[in-house]
């Protein structure tokens, strides 16, 4: 941490928060749909965080990520709204959810403690499809969800009298609701990179590198590698948990499609084309991912009409088509992410 | 100090180790040897608790420690030298041998001990910043014996620090195995290359096919004509 005391250190960190504060402004010059987008991309950075601790940290493939942010976006859904008439305030779901999604982290982990490699990623993927398929069933015989009409009218962030959504003056200035949600992301996505980095640097964090490299040698050194494994399963679920509370709040509508497994296979691609293991890449990952096709979708049909005078190919598939081409390209000339940790970087270079 | 009775390994219906009973007594080096596949790692495995047993026991100081979960092992004194090395690939040397001290937290003895490792091994020293994964495999198995030193054990199981060896790498490692066994660490050493075992462990038992087949002074194995037919090649 002492890294953050010098005076280049602190510039940047300043430049980087003037330029965090100026970019809901920036955004919404080009309209409000920017701020969203913006938003999403702080909650995939969220997500992304989460899984990072599973699979780049404790090395343990998840690809039913997804499970625990729909657990944390229902708990908030269920709580916060005219469906079964409760509306517990915000500071109290959250908690709630994470820890929700924190036992269904456990619930996951457990039989899947022996398991490694392709054979977890399919349990862990058929995990994910039972929680989504249980929030599109379970309306009856007791409605509990809503099935896949899902649950609607989610009261928005409040703390104490002040709304998240809706416009307010502040200081003369008028702030939209997603550019009051953005500094909500922003202030909860630094907290989350706090935990993340203590994280990484504690012997829990050490401990689960050591589960990653080499899970025998971890038992040998006297890692009980059962209780950390379990650890990182529930530490990232309560991350998805929140991120999914926040998203209820904030969308003011869920419904079991938001949870499909290409989500999960989405934050996977963020943490594995960022730089598994590796905050600053995770970071990076998920906002370009989130981004970039958002960009595609607003880029490729004038480019079209400009370039050729019609439309050639329907905007939406060509926007897939890149962004996996995208994919691939990176994957090709940059195996170990766009921003790996620099031992890992090293290692797929070929030194070894 | 480590006794070993009636102990029975299986995979599924495989039986690896069949009802192996032996000794280590403080402060001796015990060397297993057997052909490929009689059941040597699995009997080391099963001590260390890394798999489970089948049936039999295993008393540590006069503990019974056969029931103890894996990460509890290494807190009763015994350190395991995993088969094919098992060093953290992605760590440095230094943060291996750091890893080697999980269980302890003093920190400045720690520092103490990963020099005492240098000294031992000087060659990882002048590789102390490099991935353990970049380095040769001797080198990756003198970080292997160093790691399992770092927690202090009483008793040290060593699986096979030849394999994969050349030839001059196997003699530094031997070295080392017997300065640290000279130094009064008590060792439990497994090997296919039956003849090195042999002339550094004072007593050795044979396995076969999962059963121990011979026992006594490694000088008298050594000169054993059935061990020298079936293991010496001559």
């Amino acid at each position: 941490m002492s890294k953050l005391l010098n005076p280049r250190s602190a510039f940047g960190i300043a430049l980087i928060a003037a330029a965090l504060i100026a970019l809901p402004f920036v955004a919404a010059m080009g309209g409000q749909a920017w701020v969203r987008i913006l938003n999403f991309a702080i909650l995939y950075v969220f997500l992304a965080l989460g899984l990072n601790i599973v699979v780049g940290f404790a090395g343990l493939l998840d690809l039913g990520y997804i499970a625990f942010y729909a657990v944390g976006a229902y708990t908030y859904a269920l709580l916060a709204s005219p469906h079964f008439g409760l509306h517990w305030p915000f500071w109290t779901i959250l908690p709630i959810g994470a820890v929700i999604a924190c036992f269904f982290g456990v619930v996951l982990g457990s039989p899947t403690l022996k398991l490694r490699g392709d054979y977890l990623a399919i349990v862990t993927l058929g995990f994910g499809e039972i929680v989504r398929i249980f929030m599109n069933n379970l309306n009856a015989p007791v409605n509990i969800t809503n099935g896949p009409q899902g649950i609607t009218l989610i009261d928005p962030v409040a703390i104490g009298g002040f709304k998240f959504s809706g416009t307010t003056q502040i200081l003369g200035y008028s702030l939209s609701g997603p550019q009051k949600y953005y500094f909500l992301l922003v202030a909860l996505a630094i907290l989350v990179i706090i935990i993340n980095l203590r994280l990484q640097n504690s012997r829990i964090g050490r401990a689960w590198q050591a589960i990653r490299e080499d899970e025998i040698a971890a038992k040998a050194v006297g890692i009980n590698t059962r209780n950390l494994k379990l650890l990182a399963f529930a530490m990232g679920a309560s991350f998805g948990g929140v991120a999914g509370g926040v998203f209820s709040a904030m969308q003011g509508f869920v419904s079991p499609e938001s949870f499909s497994l290409i989500e999960s296979i989405m934050i996977l691609a963020m943490v594995v084309l960022g730089g598994m293991g590796h905050i600053p890449g995770v970071i990076l990952g998920a906002v370009l991912l989130s981004i970039l096709p958002e960009v595609l979708r607003y880029g490729v049909g004038p480019l079209q009409m400009a370039v050729f005078g019609k439309m050639l190919i329907d905007p939406e598939s060509l926007r897939m088509l890149i962004f996996g081409l995208a994919l691939v390209l990176v994957m090709r000339f940059k195996p170990a992410g766009l921003w790996p940790s620099p031992e890992r970087k090293r290692e797929l270079q070929g030194d070894a | 100090m480590l006794e070993v009775t009636g102990l029975h390994v299986a995979y599924g219906g495989i039986q690896a180790v069949r009802s192996i009973t032996f000794h280590v007594k403080e402060g001796e080096l015990v060397a297993l040897i057997g052909a490929n596949g009689a059941g040597k790692t699995s009997t080391l495995k099963a001590i260390a608790r890394v798999i489970d047993a089948v049936g039999g026991d295993v008393h540590f100081c006069g503990e019974k420690i056969s029931r103890l979960p894996p990460h509890d092992i290494i807190r009763k004194g015994i350190a395991l030298v995993p088969e094919g090395r098992g060093v953290f690939p992605r760590l440095t040397v230094a943060e291996n041998l750091a890893m080697g001290a999980f269980v302890r937290d003093d920190k400045a003895e720690i520092a103490a001990d990963i020099e005492k490792m240098y000294a031992y091994f000087p060659r990882l020293k002048e590789r102390e910043t490099q991935l353990a994964g970049t380095l040769s495999g001797g080198e990756q198995q003198m970080l292997a014996i160093g790691r399992a030193l770092m927690s202090r054990p009483k008793l040290l199981l060593l699986d096979e620090p030849s394999m994969g060896l050349a030839p001059i790498m196997v003699q530094k490692i031997f070295e080392v195995v017997r300065a640290v066994a000279a130094e009064g660490m008590t060792t439990l050493l497994i090997e296919q290359n039956a003849k090195l075992a042999l002339e550094v462990s004072q007593r050795a038992y044979v396995m076969e096919s999962g059963e121990v087949t011979l026992h006594g002074e490694s000088a008298q194995l050594l000169n054993d004509p059935k061990v020298r037919a079936a293991y010496l090649g001559e």
